[in-house]
């Protein structure tokens, strides 16, 4: 009876998931592959500040598009905000008002980007007047002395302004180009210099602010770059000794020294940005069709939600076939982990810092834990406090290791504060309980089998085409449901029982 | 591949279980859920036994919160030698064996010798769960250290030796001597190195032994042959382990019982999930012998009688 009550619940998940799936897929169009080249994007701004009460005022500048990149849709979500649209003299801007304000206050702005095939005219737009800059004294002395000697070594705008660059970048202290940056110059800064620079020697140049729209993105950064024209057209200097050029799809977003948005009338202003593929045009044909029930469907999907929100999404809904791939290990192969479900975790974490480092960043973590955990095992500490020590120790030891990386380089080493914590320190003290209760031959077993494991979860969660039906096609969570559903009722043989048995066998 | 289904196949045909099948045919199906604190709890399983007047180590004290950890040296004065035990613990784990004094300090049954701090060190770690299942807090048993029969002298390396009995709805369906080693530390648990001999129900004979899933005729320690050694008191053994259906309410489960010199059989604990090497040790699967009695059931009512059956039905056919 409860066989068969199982089997009719688990079929009729699949039923359900499958049934729905290849809806979508069949009638709907959905993509089943993850699209390698994407032609529309979706870009998110989310601005968030603190209103003081009374009058506030959000000043946004508005993507410019250009470089092959056109905005074809636009809208703003700002509760109880007035919207004006305006254009200055180089860039768009939105300005969002409202009369009384009081607490956290959050202003959406999205935008749809199309790649074009035909490049646009706005290369050939025309100069607009810029000002020179306002420089008295010894920056001007300095600046001019700086344009001077590069002029001389140069032939064109082009080659100027990559010299101008280079001398800038390569500043020693007390020199002129060191008076005009001031200390510890950002990149943005640097820009800002040479367009002075630039325009002081009558070329017109400005620094520009952008965004590299790639497939997927959240916490996407604006890059700075310089634009000059060269007489005929605007030329884009980027100043990157290992890529000069602008990377392929960036989008031009505004020019000058203002940031991306003002705010009168609030305090901490602050901004994030997510990018992501649209799928928008795989829904046209139902959705031109007037067809009110797929519309509902995609309005009540993943996809309704903001972006900031889908890509959060988009890792949480792998998560399951990890786990299935975990219950298929411990119960139809037999392998010993710690913990049912940290395997998992470590692929998550693995996500972020991608498998060597990963590997690499957990044994050492867990390495020094464990000397840690051992040490400690001296001051005979009651359990809670012991593990609160380790918890200390494994912080420590992530941050140690992101500094260390970063100075030497490794930018992966920076994620590594996304390690599950708790679950490490939970590890080690486990481990150290194995290590002295049953050798440390087990206990290295275990923690190799959680790594393996971690590692092969991570491989599969990591395939672009798993992750892009688990998230578009949320369905098929039901399908995996029933695989485990059936798996829990499996009564068979471990692969490790063939072997631990043998003996029976002969 | 082609091997390994062989090698399933066979397993199958001799009825060798496998960890899923007994959690998913045995364990889920004929134990209640609300029947394992019992067993898992050893103190609640010493009071259960007692009250059915079967012989259990004796309790010397219990140490339930930290504070009276400081206490632990009043309560072990008058005892030359002991055992500390998590009562919550499972597969061996956070057992303590004292053996005898040196001074000031302790000796435990691997040689080693401990203070008085490290010896409290231990009852806190147990009182804060570390060795109990799921991590919950714990409570620290003292108790008698049994003087185990000199039967299996030969074949021990220190500690002491148990007798394990696979019970199935009170039959005795199979049994194993375990008997600590050099690796074990002197703990006769088959996952820390111990060996298992596996014994003739009929007879209370010992079988070759199972060493980490190998079969083995002589002890590793000692080199002694583990073959055909009697157990003392068979019957009683028997006895007390179909009585564990009764005093439990768990259908299928494993009841640890030791040989004491003075005592005769005492009940260590029982096991609601019982290991699955016995059957290395006995050489013989389990299914065949949990199908006997499943179809035996409903005729087996009294301890003689199912006594009798398991005597009849899974003597060695020799």
């Amino acid at each position: 009876m409860s066989r068969r009550h199982l089997y009719v619940l688990s079929a009729f998940l699949a039923g359900l998931g499958l049934a729905v799936f290849l809806y979508k897929v069949v009638v709907l169009g959905f993509p089943l592959q993850p699209e390698k080249k994407t032609q529309t994007w979706r870009v998110e701004v989310r601005m968030q500040f603190e209103a003081k009460g009374g009058p506030a005022k959000l000043r946004l500048n508005l993507p410019l598009g250009g470089n092959n990149l056109a905005i074809i849709d636009q809208n703003f979500v700002s509760p109880g905000y007035g919207l004006t649209m305006g254009a200055g003299r180089t860039n768009q801007t939105a300005v969002f008002a409202i009369r009384d304000a009081h607490g956290p206050q959050t202003v959406y702005y999205r935008a749809l980007v199309h790649a074009l095939r035909v490049p646009d005219e706005s290369a050939r737009a025309p100069v607009p007047e810029l000002p020179q800059p306002a420089m008295e004294g010894a920056e001007k002395v300095a600046a001019e002395a700086l344009v001077r000697a590069a002029r001389e070594l140069s032939a064109d705008p082009e080659t100027l302004a990559a010299l101008l660059l280079k001398r800038l970048k390569n500043s020693a202290a007390d020199d002129e180009a060191a008076l005009l940056l001031g200390p510890q110059p950002s990149i943005v800064k640097l820009i800002n210099v040479a367009a002075d620079l630039l325009r002081i020697a009558g070329i017109t140049a400005r620094p520009v602010h952008g965004l590299t729209l790639d497939p997927e993105r959240r916490g996407a950064h604006f890059i700075t770059w310089l634009e000059l024209h060269n007489g005929t057209e605007w030329v884009s200097i980027v100043p990157s000794e290992k890529r000069p050029v602008l990377p392929p799809n960036t989008l031009r977003w505004w020019n000058g020294r203002l940031p991306l948005a003002q705010v009168s009338g609030g305090t901490g202003l602050s901004h994030s940005v997510a990018v992501s593929r649209s799928y928008e045009y795989a829904l046209d044909a139902a959705l031109k069709q007037g067809r009110k029930l797929e519309q509902k469907l995609v309005e009540y999907s993943l996809f309704g939600l903001p972006l900031q929100t889908q890509s959060v999404y988009r890792s949480l809904m792998v998560i399951p076939v990890g786990i299935l791939l975990l219950v298929i290990l411990r119960n139809l192969v037999g392998v010993k982990t710690f913990g049912t479900f940290m395997p998992v975790l470590i692929a998550l974490a693995f996500r972020q810092t991608e498998l060597l480092w990963g590997i690499v960043f957990f044994v050492m973590v867990v390495a020094v834990g464990l000397s840690v955990r051992f040490y400690m095992e001296q001051l005979k500490l009651l359990l809670v406090p012991r593990l609160a020590a380790v918890v200390i120790v494994v912080v420590l030891t992530l941050a140690a290791l992101s500094i260390l990386s970063h100075k030497l380089g490794f930018e992966r080493g920076l994620s590594i504060g996304l390690f599950p914590i708790i679950i490490l320190a939970m590890t080690i003290e486990r481990m150290s309980i194995v290590w002295e209760e049953r050798g440390p031959v087990e206990s290295l077993q275990q923690a190799l089998g959680s790594l393996v494991v971690g590692a092969m979860c991570f491989l599969l969660m990591s395939v672009p085409t798993v992750e892009h039906l688990a998230f578009v096609f949320t369905e098929l969570q039901l399908v995996l449901l029933a695989m485990i559903l059936l798996l829990g009722r499996y009564s068979g043989y471990r692969l490790t029982e063939l072997r631990r048995f043998r003996e029976l066998a002969r | 591949m082609r091997q390994l289904i062989a090698v399933a196949r066979t397993l199958r045909e001799r009825g060798v279980m496998g960890i899923n099948e007994r959690n998913a045919h045995f364990n889920l199906v004929y134990n209640e859920r609300f029947r394992y604190p019992l067993v898992d709890d050893k103190l609640l399983t010493k009071e259960l036994a007692i009250n059915a007047g079967a012989a259990v180590p004796r309790l010397y004290g219990v140490i339930e919160i930290q504070h009276q950890v400081q206490s632990l040296a009043a309560m072990v004065a008058d005892y030359p030698d002991f055992v500390i035990k998590p009562a919550r613990g499972s597969q061996g784990d956070g057992v303590l064996v004292v053996v005898g004094r040196s001074g000031k300090s302790y000796r435990l049954a691997d040689g080693i010798l401990i203070n008085q701090p490290e010896l409290e060190f231990h009852v806190s770690n147990i009182l804060s769960g570390i060795f109990s299942l799921g991590g919950q807090i714990d409570r620290a048993m003292i108790e008698y250290r049994v003087n185990f029969d000199p039967v299996f002298e030969r074949i021990t390396f220190r500690g002491v030796p148990d007798i394990r009995i696979i019970v199935f709805f009170g039959v005795p369906v199979m049994a194993m001597v375990r008997l600590p080693t050099r690796a074990a530390k002197g703990k006769a648990n088959l996952h820390q190195g111990a060996i298992g001999a596996g014994v003739d129900i009929a007879t209370g004979r010992t079988l070759t032994a199972v060493w980490h899933d190998h079969i083995v005729s002589e002890h590793p320690d000692t080199g002694n042959t583990v073959q055909d050694v009697q157990i003392p008191s068979w019957d009683k053994l028997l006895e007390l382990a179909a009585h564990s259906f009764e005093l439990t309410g768990l259908g299928y489960l494993g009841i640890d019982i030791v040989l004491d010199r003075d005592l005769g059989p005492l009940i260590l604990e029982f096991n609601a999930r019982p290991g699955l090497n016995i059957q290395i040790a006995n050489r013989c699967g389990l299914r065949a012998r949990l199908d006997a009695v499943l179809a035996h059931r409903a005729r087996l009512t009294s301890i003689p009688e199912r006594v009798a059956f398991a005597r009849e039905c899974f003597a060695l056919a020799s």
